[in-house]
Order: structure tokens, then sequence, then C-alpha cells
């Protein structure tokens, strides 16, 4: 017999579990997180989550950074759907500031954080297929969120940490690339999304894989405080677009999508569903953005030179837009005193930002309420006494992203 | 949308009397503070009755005012009540000398790594968390980063000799001294000892 062979050391004490170490760098972690799993042959005893590896003081570096240099550090929060993170912050701003926004402004801003939603939904939905054992699908929508970055590229210049838009609006007009390669998104991927809808949906393999796995019920993940599409999956019907409509989402008619069980199935098939909801939405807007016409149809940030960075060609003609653009630069700008909760619907939840202000010209305190954080707690929970193999699924249906944990 | 922040106010003030203190409304969001050593019954009172179900702990964060004597830490709790949709701001301030507020572990789950996190950053010491310790700071931290005694470096700052990072100081820039690939007085003789 094999513990014949094995000494153990004097007075020790025999262990009849065995210890994994499940990251931080590990194919099935998806970013730089430690899961400690104590494993009865195959089945979780317990897990210990580390997490911190990415912490980057995001918060303690916000106390010392006029408001428009705090929109680089969101990107990196939830690095998958930056230009929500962006948005939510210039609105955070915007209603501190009291920033009222034009509605094609708001409608741009629709369209780039539904197309962000959806990069975002892509990626979990088909990393859950790959860790299902099915490879391709993954392949088939990635494209896809290529397409996304290139449209992200034509409006701001950059793909992944993207810094899009500005207090008041965006920095530049869509060009009509953007839009056509909106439109050309919005053709193509419907039947993308189908193909990898008709490889998963109904395997076999993949449902046994991923129904009654990792279950959360309604209740515990309220208590959990789960948002988004996790706890749409329980069968709670919160979304922020809808409870606490921002950037002009009450004018949209769109269904949220919930599930019964809260397993790791139907957090797959909210989000295929959110993708079907955020293209509709895109569609909505564009029809929306082409009601506007004359100068009407040119407006792409609010008329608040105090807050918006003026153009460089006018810094250097006009007196008025260099004594703006210095103020905006140096933080110099007028800031009330207060505090202002704001969220958004980010990917995986209500992103919230805690604002508070004395006046100066940064943020006194910065908080960021970040979902993954807050729900990555009950993953001991969910996965107590499952398979080893199931709870590499269920950390990737909940979609965590070490970004955003971490800070 | 039956609830009103009047009628939360309303609530509270009946249960509670003289203890709950400072109502604002800031940006529609109702505001209050309480005593610390209150604020598991408030928020137990806001959880169980039947009219307020304020049962979605939406964020929980700590705030350090330095200034303010006595009450230099503050503990935020915002809650949300989803069937009415409204959002309220709790807040409970203790000093900074001994920082002891009761854990919500037990009517929230999800208060449980949100006080570790605030543990970390500011010290807070949550009576009863069942694991009190760091969670996104190393283990050997001995100090609360996020209070305003350590500030960040200040970018304007010109007395840094730090040249690998661009920061030789405006002053003596292109005069840094390097000590590799240089030859020092004492050396200068010996160049080309080898060679000859």
């Amino acid at each position: 017999m094999a513990d014949q062979h094995i000494k153990l050391p004097e007075g020790s004490i025999e262990k009849t579990t065995t210890t994994l170490n499940l990251g931080p760098t590990h194919p099935a972690t998806h970013g730089v997180m430690q899961n400690i799993v104590e494993l009865d042959g195959e089945r979780i005893v317990s897990t210990e989550q580390t997490i911190g590896y990415i912490h980057r003081a995001f918060e303690k570096i916000a106390e010392r950074r006029p408001l428009y240099q705090i929109t680089p550090l969101t990107d990196r929060l939830n690095y998958c759907s930056s230009p929500i993170n962006n948005m939510g912050w210039h609105i955070t701003c915007e209603k501190l500031l009291g920033v009222q926004t034009p509605k094609r402004v708001d409608y741009l801003r629709v369209v780039i954080m539904e197309l962000a939603r959806i990069s975002d939904h892509l990626i979990c939905t088909s990393i859950m297929g790959v860790d299902a054992g099915a490879f391709t699908g993954f392949l088939y929508v990635m494209s896809y969120r290529e397409l996304i970055y290139e449209i992200y590229e034509e409006i701001c210049g950059s793909r992944l940490t993207t810094n899009i838009g500005r207090i008041g609006g965006f920095e530049r007009n869509f060009n009509d690339i953007a839009f056509a390669k909106i439109d050309k998104f919005l053709a193509e991927y419907p039947k993308a999304l189908k193909e990898l809808e008709s490889l998963l949906n109904r395997n076999r393999i993949f449902m046994d894989r991923t129904q009654g796995v990792g279950p959360i019920s309604a209740d515990r993940a309220m208590n959990y405080g789960f948002t988004g599409p996790n706890l749409r999956a329980a069968g709670v019907d919160y979304d922020v677009r809808v409870h606490s409509p921002y950037s002009s989402y009450e004018d949209f008619d769109f269904t949220i999508p919930v599930g019964t069980t809260g397993d790791s199935y139907d957090r797959y098939m909210v989000r295929i569903e959110e993708m079907w909801q955020s293209m509709s939405i895109i569609r909505q807007a564009l029809d929306k953005l082409k009601q506007f016409t004359g100068a009407e149809a040119e407006v792409y940030h609010a008329d608040v030179p105090e807050y918006y960075l003026p153009k460089k060609k006018d810094v250097y003609t006009k007196m008025e837009a260099l004594i703006y653009h210095f103020k905006i630069i140096m933080g110099e700008v007028e800031m009330p005193a207060g505090e202002v909760y704001n969220s958004v619907e980010g990917g995986n939840g209500e992103l919230g930002f805690y604002f508070v202000s004395d006046g100066g010209r940064t943020p006194y305190r910065l908080h960021f309420r970040r979902p993954c954080f807050i729900y990555y707690q009950a993953y001991e929970e969910m996965t107590k006494g499952s398979m080893l193999s199931d709870a590499i699924i269920t950390m990737s249906s909940l979609n965590l992203i070490a970004g955003e944990m971490d800070a | 949308m039956s609830l009103s922040n009047e009628t939360i106010k309303q609530k509270l003030t009946e249960k509670f009397g003289e203890s709950v203190t400072g109502f604002s409304e800031t940006y529609g969001m109702l505001g209050f503070e309480a005593p610390r050593e209150m604020n598991l019954k408030v928020l137990n009172f806001l959880f169980d009755d039947e009219e307020l179900r304020f049962r979605f702990l939406t964020d929980l964060c700590g705030v350090h005012y330095p200034d303010k004597k006595d009450r230099e830490i503050a503990v935020v709790y915002h809650l949300h009540n989803l069937v009415d949709n409204i959002r309220l701001r709790f807040t409970v301030y203790t000093p900074v000398a001994k920082p002891d507020i009761f854990t919500a572990t037990g009517v929230f789950s999800s208060a449980n790594w949100m006080e570790r996190e605030t543990y970390d950053f500011y010290g807070v010491n949550f009576v009863g968390h069942p694991n009190l310790i760091r969670i996104l700071n190393v283990d050997e931290m001995d100090y609360f980063p996020m209070r305003k005694e350590f500030p960040l470096e200040d970018q304007t700052r010109i007395d840094k000799d730090d040249e690998m990072f661009g920061r030789g100081g405006s002053a003596g820039f292109g005069t840094e001294k390097t000590t590799h690939g240089t030859v020092t007085e004492d050396e200068k003789d010996n160049v080309g000892e080898e060679l000859k």
C-alpha cells in the first residue's frame, strides 16, 4: 500500500484532504487571483480567496488628481468594458457639477456603452465555452470584439484602455467610418452570435456542465450584493439602466432578461440575451441620432466651457479658450462641496462612484463600488461541495475581472 | 414609489429619537448619521421594518477627516430598497484613536469583504467580524494607507534624484552623476594599462 512508503515527519497529523493552489497565475483563473482549494477527492471542502495582486491604489491616487486625470484610472477597472467605466465617471462628475448633456450626447454614449457591454459579455460567454471544452465558439465571436475595438479607435484613438469622452460629452464627433463600422457590426454580429448560441445553448455536454452548477438563490444573491447579469440570473430584475436611468436610457425600449435558478447556465443565457438587447438598443439609438438635423446633428458635447476642454486651435487664438484650457489642465475648475453617489450598469453589475468633494481641485475621497469585488466573496458558498471542474466553470460564469476586483 | 425621503426621516426619528442626526438631502439621496454604538440597531431597523425594507447593501466604505475631533473616521453605508427603488446614505463616525464599530456581516453577507477593505485602508475595527484581515494590501503592512496622514508624493517636487525615471531635477538636469561607464580621477592613469 502507498501509505507504507510515505514517511511522515514525527508528530505530524495525517491530513485526509488535499490542498490545491489555483493561481495567482493559472489558466483557469482568467486573471491574477489566488484560490486555495481544499479537496476531498474531487469535491471541494473549502476555498479561500486571495486577491489584491494587481491593487494599484486608484482611490488614493485619485485624491491627488484633477477630474480629467481620473478617467484613465477608471479604464483599468473592468478593462473588458472600459467605455462604461469612463462614462460612469463622467456622469458622476456631471451630476456633481450640475452639467446637463444634450440628448445627442446621451445617445452617442448609449451606443458606445452598449458596444462595450457586448464586448464584455461576448468574452464571458465564449470563455465559458472554452472552460467547458468548446474552444471554437470563442474564435467566432472574438473577431467581433476586434471590430468593436476598431470602432473605439475611430472614436477616441485607443482600443483597450479607451479614456473615451470628456465631462460634458466627447472630445470629437463620431466620424463616418465609425458609423459605417457600427452598421457593419450590427449587420454581421447577429450571425456570429447565433453560431455561438447554436454551438452551446442546446449542447448536451455544455448543458450538463453548467446546469445546476454554482447556483445561488435570489435571496442569497441579494444578501451577497450581487448585481448585473449574475443577480438577474437568480431571478431579480434589477438593472440600473431601468431603476435609475442615466444618459437618457428611459427613452429606449428593452427588456431585462432574468433567469430562475442562478446557476452557471442561467448566467450564460442572461448574458447572451443581453447582447441581443444591447444590439436592439444600439439600433434604436442610431435611429434617434438620425432624427437630429442641421446644427443639432453636429452636437457632440455640452456647452460648458468651464469643464469641457476647448479646441486646441482656439487655445492658440482665443483668450477665453486659453484661460479655460489652463484652468482645466491645472485642475482649477469650480467644484461644489458635497457628496454624490452615482452608478451605472457595468458589464458585471452596478458600478458605483462615491465622490466626496470638499470644493478642492481633486476629490476629497473617491470610492469605486466594484461589482466583481463584492460578489466574488460568494464564491466559497457557491462552490462548497461541488466538483473542482465545476468550480472552474462557476468562476468563468461569474466573469471575474481582476482589475475591477483590486482597483 | 410609495416611500419618500420624508417618510424615512419620520420613521427614523420616531424610532431613535434624538440619536439620529444630521439629516441632509444631496442630489436626491437622503443622508443621516447615528452614534457608532447604534450602527447595527439602525441597520437592522432599516432591514426589518416592513415599510422601509432596505435590504440591499450597495456600498460600504471609509472616509478620513483628520480635522474633525473625535470623529475622524467615517464609515459610510449606501443602502438600497429595491422594491420602492430608493437609496439612502448612512454615516457613522468613530474616533481614530479607537475606531471600533459593530460589524454588519450578520445582516449583509456582502459586508464581509467591504469591511475588510475598510479595515485594510482605514484601520476600522469591525467588532464581531469573522475574519478581519487585510484584503488588498500585503499582510505585513503596518499602517493604514488611505488615511490622510500619508499624502501622495507631490508631483512637482524637484529635489528627488531619480534619474532612471527622468526626475534628475530641473536645476541639475544633464549634470547627474552616473557611476557606470565613467572613469574616476584615480583610475585615469590606469586606463589602458593592460594594453601597453
